[in-house]
């Protein structure tokens, strides 16, 4: 079973329906004896993600989501959460990965946010299994994560090349929104699903 | 050289084919003549639809002007993020914090303001502030007066003193994180986008902006790509009657070498 975790930051009924319609069930984590129920673990977010870590830091779950083995996925700022920094804000983020999340650069002539389908450049990776290299998915934001050869699993090229996807260890994020992003946003929701501890 | 990689960089995002939907009561109409639908006037169903022709976005356009407006629209923005696999706007009514709030929770990627903004420049910066600038689509309908182009409410009812040009200009300073445009001049004409003004318009800003009004058959669409530099086209009436089906005017476009999501 999938658990999200449950702070406050934006909405998640688009989330909780891809979900449903795919017949993964799913709960909330509220509190770190939530953890244990789920074998799974989705951060989402939309919005300032230093204002997103102001609430996660409320929670008191960083520590816990740190230390966790099990698979963990961040979505669009949920994401950006797991850098280590954010120029939104200013902000301090979980440092799981030593990334830096930045503002889209006006001078390289691109309209911010970075709305619409893009495609990506994936890696081989149990996430973009049975997707096809070039798949376009459904993006929204205006920060981005820089481009790292170590963690990145997709790039994206939107003025300049950037991290679309990464993964370190147990710990994937994806800037997209999957559960917007058609039939492969949901095809990478089942290949979470389905990645072993 | 450096302008042109720059360009094939940005060209990977593709341009959105958005057909629009007007709800009343929590049911779609104007005429939708689609051969498979079981029920025409059911928004789930036919957003479903639109999203299995290939349809990169819709927007639900409310007209109900009763007091149940909003629950009615709530109960259907929730049934359709049930269902659907892409992002939708709403718009139509939104007068305060409040009210975008629910739509947010019911489900909607981005909320669609109009004749509140123009009364109330403040509510673009407050939702901006409050949801991020990606949720917030400032809609204009335009009409040339004397030349100018002023901003028109109430359904292109109602003159305003403010030039276009202008309040798109403020609305960006505000907060919008996009703009849909709208040329009653052109609107139900089907004789194409008003791409000159579509032109000026997204050289002024640098957020996205939404065509609408005008288009009749696909060369508008290739028209409206190629000489404007607007990211999405907006239609009603060329989908909902199968004038022009979806992934033929996807296809036509990719043979323009216009990026298109396939």
């Amino acid at each position: 079973m999938i658990g999200i975790v449950n702070y406050g930051a934006g909405n998640i009924f688009s989330l909780t329906s891809a979900l449903s319609r795919l017949g993964l069930s799913y709960g909330m984590i509220n509190t770190e004896s939530d953890f244990h129920q789920y074998s799974h673990i989705i951060i989402p977010g939309v919005g300032h993600a230093g204002a997103a870590m102001e609430k996660l830091n409320h929670t008191g779950l960083v520590e816990s989501i740190r230390n966790l083995k099990k698979p963990v996925l961040g979505i669009c700022v949920g994401m950006q959460l797991l850098t280590s920094h954010s120029e939104e804000g200013d902000a301090q983020l979980m440092n799981i990965f030593p990334l830096e999340t930045k503002l889209f650069d006006r001078d390289l002539g691109i309209k911010i946010p970075h709305m619409g389908w893009n495609n990506i450049e994936t890696k081989n990776n149990l996430l973009f299994e049975g997707i096809e290299n070039q798949t376009q998915f459904y993006f929204v934001h205006s920060y981005f994560i820089e481009y790292n050869a170590i963690f990145e699993i997709a790039t994206a090229n939107y003025g300049l090349q950037y991290s679309a996807a990464i993964q370190k260890d147990n710990f994937y994020g994806v800037q997209f929104h999957p559960e917007k992003s058609g039939a492969a946003g949901e095809q990478l929701l089942l290949n979470f699903f389905k990645i072993k501890q | 050289m450096e302008s042109q990689s720059n360009d094939i960089f940005i060209r990977m995002l593709s341009k959105r084919i958005i057909p629009c939907l007007d709800v009343k009561d929590g049911r779609t109409v104007k005429g939708v003549n689609f051969v498979d639908l079981k029920d025409a006037g059911d928004p789930v169903e036919l957003a479903w639809q639109y999203a299995q022709q290939g349809a990169d976005e819709l927007v639900f356009l409310d007209i109900t002007a009763t007091h149940e407006r909003r629950k009615t629209m709530i109960e259907m923005v929730k049934s359709v993020a049930r269902q659907l696999n892409i992002p939708f706007t709403i718009g139509g009514g939104i007068t305060e914090i409040a009210d975008a709030e629910a739509l947010l929770n019911a489900g909607a990627d981005k909320i669609s303001i109009n004749s509140a903004a123009v009364k109330n420049p403040q509510l673009i910066a407050d939702l901006a502030k409050v949801f991020g600038v990606q949720f917030v689509v400032v809609a204009v309908d335009t009409k040339l007066i004397a030349g100018r182009n002023m901003v028109h409410l109430n359904g292109g009812r109602l003159t305003t003193e403010i030039e276009t040009e202008h309040w798109i200009k403020q609305a960006e300073e505000l907060g919008a994180g996009e703009i849909l445009l709208t040329s009653m001049d052109h609107d139900g004409t089907k004789q194409g986008f008003d791409c000159k003004l579509l032109d000026r318009i997204t050289k002024m800003i640098n957020i996205p902006v939404i065509a609408s009004g005008g288009a009749g058959k696909v060369e508008h669409f290739t028209e409206v790509f190629t000489t404007t530099g607007v990211d999405a086209a907006l239609a009603a009436s060329v989908f909902h009657f199968g004038e022009i089906p979806i992934p033929y005017l996807k296809n036509e476009l990719k043979k323009h070498n216009i990026p298109v999501r396939l």
